[in-house]
């Protein structure tokens, strides 16, 4: 009996299917194209999966969305008392608490969407297994739903600009890249970790592992300023380095000023986001016998 | 065998598969299927049998997008809606409303779409009451029922079912097999894998055979299904029951063989209307060991169970040497066709022996009640000894 692989045959020239309608189902592909158009027929769903959860995630909670909130705010507070006042670390002239919640916001949001986004595929086994979507869309939902999380959280600037009376200068219009940089890293980051889930549940306990310790390469208790540049540049391959510096620049004009280490964040993330969509892409075909 | 569809000019549904999908278990490469390949063009009812393990799911699973092929291809025309399974997708803590939304978006259907159909769903599914309560309190009766009409009413060209009428109750599956028979109505294809054989012929105007990751009949359903069930007799060949291990009960005592006779002496064949006899010969005897058996027919329906757990004047009772047990039947009530023998045996308070095909038997026409009867002289297995008064010119 022949055992036939995929490589095997020849690949025949594939003319595009006629009307749009028509669908082919064939054996993995490992092109280097990969195909959105389901993804964008089914953005719907996106919505729904980060809906759903939401809505499940804050049912018959005492405190509810709050809890967007508070996560980002209490670890500010815990930092505020070691780090800043036992501690003594340095917060570049501004009010350690601001400083420090300036960092904590993004990080919030990239450790929940690529905990979150990692899980998902485990979780929903039952659906992927049974009903046809882009597998995709479930690490894009985690990452909707921490952005959510993110928004509701983000509210308590302007309480603490306040309390402290401090007025954001005039680089915050910058702050959306800044968050888009983030995105891009985490989502890249869930998709390689979610397709990872699949063969190796131990993902399960790595991710929250790495979180931990991936926070504190991250200036977000601490000024990076004082290192060489030399080895700021290394530092900065760290995507979260460009996105926590870049939101303390976009709010309060402190040093540095986007620059050689933002462009290396930023190539970074992408590879991330690259790297993610190909890996997730060549496991997901295969993952209705896998899970 | 091709593999492409468009010289030929089909209809809007046309799908044409070579497929072979494989499954690694360790080292070894398990072939689900190997060289499958069929057409089906819009407005088929397409029934897929075959045994467990056969591949029929693999086949349905791939038409779903579900998993790729190792090697080969399929090409679909129109919009795929499939249960696998129904309420996929449901999550206990939302609600039924949302999770209609969910399940729809789910399947594929737009929000203005579910929104626009969300009425004519409820409906069909009879939890209207129910709808803002979330679905962790529902009972699984209304969780199946609200779950297949989200399905019901995707409206797609091309509606694969796989096994989802194994769930809910008579009621319930009644109304899918109404659903289906509509969708199929309105011109639509409809792929259907199921064990229930009554259904597929019922539904389905063609049929597919799946036999170890193989299309073995490709043609109309009652061939389809006449051609699995010999296929399953054949396992049950010898009346030398003794020696099958796939029976139940605690076997203190067994059946060892079968024989069924009819008016002409020892054979498998009877006629209707005539004797038939049923001998079961067991390895021992037990206090208050008795024997019943039922007569099943092709399609897996039970038409009756003598038993002979409570005694009657005309039994009778004598002291063997080998322990035996006859059935007298005088006249054979049975329409002609195939039937099957399940046969059970208790003794000592338990369950001794429970075997299903344990034999097969075919029934010829004949004359019950003075009447000829053949098989194409009605429905149902059964024909009862009657007589009729009618007008003298209704004759000739």
């Amino acid at each position: 009996m022949r055992n036939a692989t995929v490589l095997d045959e020849p690949q025949p020239v594939r003319p595009q299917p006629a009307d749009e309608r028509e669908v082919w189902i064939e054996p993995a592909e490992r092109s280097f194209a990969i195909d959105l158009a389901p993804l964008w027929q089914y953005r719907q769903l996106v919505y729904f999966l980060a809906w759903r959860d939401i809505k499940v995630r804050y049912k018959q909670t005492l405190l509810g969305i709050a809890w967007a909130l508070l996560q980002p705010f209490l670890a500010t507070i815990v930092f505020t008392i070691f780090f800043g006042r036992v501690a003594h670390l340095g917060s570049q002239g501004l009010p350690y608490a601001l400083f420090a919640f300036v960092g904590m916001l993004p990080w919030t949001y990239f450790s929940n969407a690529v905990t979150n986004g990692s899980n998902t595929l485990v979780a929903s086994a039952s659906i992927v297994t049974k009903i046809y979507f882009p597998r995709s869309a479930l690490p894009i939902a985690s990452v909707v739903g921490a952005a959510v999380d993110f928004a509701c959280a983000a509210v308590l600037l302007v309480p603490l600009f306040f309390w402290y009376g401090v007025r954001p200068s005039v680089n915050a219009f910058t702050l959306p890249l800044f968050f888009l940089l983030a995105t891009v890293a985490a989502l890249g980051l869930a998709l390689i970790f979610a397709a990872m889930s699949i063969r190796y549940r131990d993902v399960r306990f790595i991710v929250p592992f790495l979180m931990q310790i991936w926070l504190f390469a991250t200036p977000i208790a601490y000024s990076a300023v004082t290192l060489s540049s030399a080895w700021r540049v290394v530092y900065a391959l760290n995507p979260m380095v460009g996105v926590v510096e870049g939101f303390r620049w976009a709010l309060f004009d402190v040093a540095p000023a986007p620059g050689w280490e933002t462009a290396v964040s930023c190539v970074s993330a992408v590879a991330a986001l690259l790297c993610g969509a190909f890996y997730f892409r060549n496991v997901a075909q295969s993952l209705a016998d896998v899970i | 065998m091709g593999s492409t569809t468009r010289g030929y000019g089909t209809l809007a549904e046309a799908l044409a598969a070579r497929l072979r999908s494989r499954e690694r278990t360790q080292s070894q490469t398990l072939w689900a299927l190997r060289d499958v390949s069929f057409r089906i063009e819009r407005g088929d009812t397409v029934g897929f049998v075959g045994r467990n393990g056969a591949g029929k799911s693999t086949i349905l699973k791939i038409l779903s997008r579900i998993t790729r092929p190792t090697s080969g291809r399929a090409v679909l025309r129109g919009r795929v809606g499939s249960l696998l399974e129904v309420g996929t997708g449901f999550h206990a803590e939302l609600t039924g409303r949302e999770n209609v939304f969910l399940n729809g978006a789910l399947l594929g259907l737009a929000r203005s779409e579910i929104a626009q159909r969300f009425d004519e769903i409820v409906a069909f599914s009879e939890v209207e009451e129910f709808l803002d309560t979330p679905v962790k309190r529902y009972s699984s009766g209304m969780l199946v029922r609200l779950a297949f009409s989200v399905a019901a009413h995707l409206e797609p060209e091309i509606l694969l079912v796989d096994e989802v009428l194994a769930v809910g109750d008579v009621a319930f599956q009644r109304k899918c097999i109404g659903k289906m028979t509509e969708v199929a109505a309105q011109g639509r294809t409809v792929i259907f894998v199921s064990h229930n054989l009554a259904v597929i012929q019922a539904l389905c105007e063609r049929g597919i055979l799946i036999e170890r990751g193989g299309v073995v009949v490709d043609g109309t359903s009652g061939d389809a299904v006449t051609t699995y069930l010999r296929g399953l007799e054949t396992d049950a060949t010898a009346a030398e029951v003794g020696a099958r291990l796939d029976r139940g009960g605690w076997r203190e005592v067994w059946v060892e063989r079968i024989g069924i006779d009819g008016e002409k002496g020892p054979g498998t064949w009877l006629r209707t209307g005539g004797p038939a006899t049923f001998t079961f010969e067991v390895s021992g005897v037990q206090r208050s060991l008795s024997c019943a058996f039922t007569i099943v027919d092709q399609l897996g329906n039970p038409i009756t169970t003598a038993s002979s757990v409570h005694a009657a004047p005309q039994d009778v009772w004598e002291k063997q040497d080998a322990p035996t047990f006859v059935c007298q039947i005088d006249e054979l009530p049975l329409m002609p066709g195939r039937y099957r023998v399940d046969v059970t045996l208790r003794g000592a308070g338990r369950l001794q022996d429970q075997l299903e095909g344990a034999a097969y038997f075919e029934v010829v026409g004949g004359i019950i009640g003075g009447r000829p009867v053949g098989a194409e002289d009605g429905d149902g297995s059964v024909v009862l000894p009657v007589s009729w008064r009618g007008p003298a010119e209704a004759l000739g």
